[in-house]
């Protein structure tokens, strides 16, 4: 008897799994089997010719999923949507009006309790525009003639807007050679900086077109709207900002020490670093003439290494301030180099504060604000270290 | 299959010929019961959108009127010799790039180089632009195509002005002979192509040319001397390749369409009009409703 019961229990839990907006019809015939081989029971062998009934074959799975949506359906969808999103407050007793998509996500996550693990399982009510793909409208009117003029090339929206573009592109440049003969052009470069923006992504750009794009079309794309940011256009900026992102400046969650004044009213700045198993605390003053003091000793002493010592002295030069910051640090652990790294980044740390943000940003990315995170590999067995293996013999 | 397009042979000036010898021309429709002409893949026609019944030979009257004159929408003056001249549409390519079926086209050389023979250009000039404008006189879908990268924008820029199509893009190998996977079942084709540049950008005759052929679909084209002009309906032996020749020839396409599509839009007013009038001035009075609509 397990045989037919694990068959069974087969087809249940295809069934439960899989999700989304399955019409029962193809799968009836499942259920007819399984009930069939739990009515006849035993004879296996003879049920096995039954289970041909209702199989779906690969075509009409494939007819489910290319389902078109007309535009009334989906006019009706948002209408339910809508009346139920109503019915819902009014049940969790809030006020209709105001009712906004998250208070429907905690309503429906409070009435309908799932222990899913698959968030996307679990039941959700959203707007019918979020749920149903964006589809494309019939593309031509009642004689016959498409709406838009680039019907023909295959990819309208895409090609219509890489003309849109381009024609910007050749306006700015008639604009700047009008300008240039009656001698009002000047050279002065007004583009903004980019750093806080990115292109759309392609998989963006395809569904701001709801059209397919290849990788050489996006490409040229970008290589055309490059090509109008480098014209110093200022008309067509809005044009070219629908096409960027913003993106998070790292820089601006570097964290800056403030700066402490002592007893004679000098400015001075504290701050820590750590490489290897060497940790520094340095403390740079305002003003000063380039003396460096380690553990109570100068630095030309404590270092005798030039390296070291060069290790020291980057932060200051690469700020151009070499010669006007005295600075007094203490160290302890590690070893020669790895106390030269703490202490250098324990200096740039503090030098920050003293420092306008775009040099901090600078010196963030020199790679001066970063902790090193290397340290000694552990030696691993069958290992003769870390990576070296033994000896390996022929024979 | 085309319809007694000889190679080479010389054209007598138009119309010289005697009606019965003249070759059919390929897409002129038949006076008949008036249709939005358009052809589906299948070759069956669309069904006539909301037509009532005692406008059949108002219709009739309306698309077979300009048929009975040699030039309708006076095509002539938009263009001469001497214009086509400053344009520089007679000068080819150099002798070597010579096509052999452009030799009947040419007036001779200088140089090396090809002049194109500007009085037949004019007359085949006249023949292509009056059938654009019969075509888009009976409201059919015109398809701008050229795969040469200078003038793009410019193809693109009319193709909109005129309120018809483009495509100069890359061309899908079966835009026009696999239209239902392409474009989408139940797709209305273009009832005629117009080729600014006949070559691609390899400089072999571009695909459209040869599947327009097949479909059955007309096509006018400008043929420089290095072209073939076989297969095309309405050939212009011109310069395809200076600023100003395609210039001209957008300005001229662009003009004959917008009057083709005017002089339908009034002769339409005027016949609906004169519905108006007809059945009021019998018996009720100016104050009736009108009751015919074209």
């Amino acid at each position: 008897m397990a045989a037919p019961c694990v068959s069974c229990y087969a087809a249940l839990s295809y069934r439960l799994f899989l999700g989304g907006r399955v019409s029962l019809s193809p799968n009836q015939g499942v259920w007819k089997a399984a009930a069939a081989e739990l009515q006849t029971g035993t004879g296996s062998q003879i049920l096995r010719l039954r289970h041909t009934t209702g199989v779906s074959t690969k075509k009409n799975v494939a007819a489910l999923r290319r389902e078109t949506y007309t535009v009334d359906f989906i006019k009706k969808q948002i209408e339910e949507f809508n009346i139920g999103k109503r019915h819902l407050a009014n049940m969790m007793g809030e006020d209709p009006e105001t009712f906004t998509q998250e208070d429907i996500d905690k309503a429906i996550a409070y009435l309908f309790p799932s222990g899913l693990f698959e968030k996307q399982a679990r039941p959700i009510m959203k707007h019918p525009e979020q749920i149903f793909p964006k589809q494309r409208a019939i593309q031509w009117g009642e004689d016959g003639r498409p709406f838009h003029f680039l019907f023909y090339t295959g990819k309208q929206a895409y090609y219509s807007l890489m003309h849109e573009a381009y024609g910007k592109l050749l306006e700015v440049e008639k604009r700047q050679n009008k300008l240039q003969a009656k001698g009002l052009f000047s050279e002065k470069t007004k583009t903004k900086d980019l750093i806080d923006s990115r292109w759309l992504i392609k998989e963006e750009l395809e569904e701001m077109l709801v059209e397919k794009l290849s990788d050489q079309d996006y490409a040229q794309f970008i290589r055309l709207l490059e090509r109008l940011l480098t014209l110093h256009c200022g008309s067509e900026e809005e044009f070219v900002q629908r096409f960027r992102r913003s993106v998070t400046v790292q820089s601006k969650k570097q964290l800056i020490e403030p700066v402490q004044y002592d007893e004679q009213g000098m400015a001075f700045s504290t701050s820590k670093g750590k490489r290897k198993s060497a940790k520094a605390e340095a403390i740079v003053y305002g003003h000063g003439s380039g003396r460096i003091k380690v553990n109570g000793i100068d630095y030309l002493l404590y270092f005798p290494v030039t390296q070291d010592r060069e290790q020291l002295m980057f932060p200051f030069h690469f700020l151009d301030r070499l010669g006007k910051h005295d600075t007094t640090c203490t160290v302890s652990g590690g070893g020669r180099s790895s106390q030269a790294g703490a202490i250098r980044l324990a200096v740039a740390r503090a030098l920050c504060s003293f420092v306008t943000e775009e040099e901090v940003e600078w010196m963030r990315q020199a790679g001066l604000l970063t902790a090193d995170p290397r340290v000694k590999e552990r030696k691993k067995p069958g290992q003769e270290g870390a990576r070296r293996k033994f000896t390996w013999k022929k024979r | 299959m085309l319809l007694g397009r000889a190679a080479g042979c010389a054209r007598p000036a138009g119309g010289a010929w005697p009606r019965a010898l003249r070759p059919p021309l390929l897409g002129t429709a038949t006076p008949g019961r008036a249709r939005p002409g358009g052809r589906t893949l299948a070759g069956a026609a669309i069904p006539a959108v909301g037509e009532p019944e005692g406008s059949t030979d108002v219709s009739h009257n309306i698309l077979s009127e300009p048929l009975k004159h040699s030039d309708f929408f006076n095509v002539k003056e938009l263009f001469s010799v001497r214009s086509l001249f400053n344009a520089r549409v007679h000068l080819g390519h150099k002798a070597g790039c010579r096509h052999r079926f452009m030799e009947p086209y040419i007036f001779g050389s200088r140089l090396g180089q090809d002049i194109i023979d500007l009085e037949q250009t004019a007359v085949h000039l006249q023949l292509a632009l009056n059938f654009t404008a019969h075509v888009a006189y009976r409201k059919g879908i015109i398809l701008f195509v050229s795969r040469n990268r200078q003038f793009s924008h410019l193809i693109e820029t009319t193709a909109h002005d005129c309120g018809e199509y483009a495509h100069t893009r890359y061309f899908k190998g079966g835009l026009l002979t696999n239209s239902s996977l392409l474009l989408g079942s139940m797709v209305r084709l273009p009832d005629l192509i117009i080729f600014l540049h006949t070559l691609n950008n390899v400089f072999e005759p571009h695909v459209a040319v040869r599947d327009a052929a097949k479909m059955h679909i007309p096509t006018v084209g400008i043929v420089d001397t290095n072209c073939n002009p076989c297969l095309i309906t309405y050939p212009i032996p011109g310069n395809d390749d200076s600023p100003p020749a395609v210039h001209l020839f957008c300005r001229l396409f662009r003009t004959t369409i917008n009057r083709a599509k005017q002089k339908r839009r009034q002769i339409e007013a005027l016949y609906e009009l004169q519905g108006k009038e007809g059945p009021g001035a019998r018996g009720q009075g100016p104050a009736a409703s009108p009751s015919l609509k074209a």
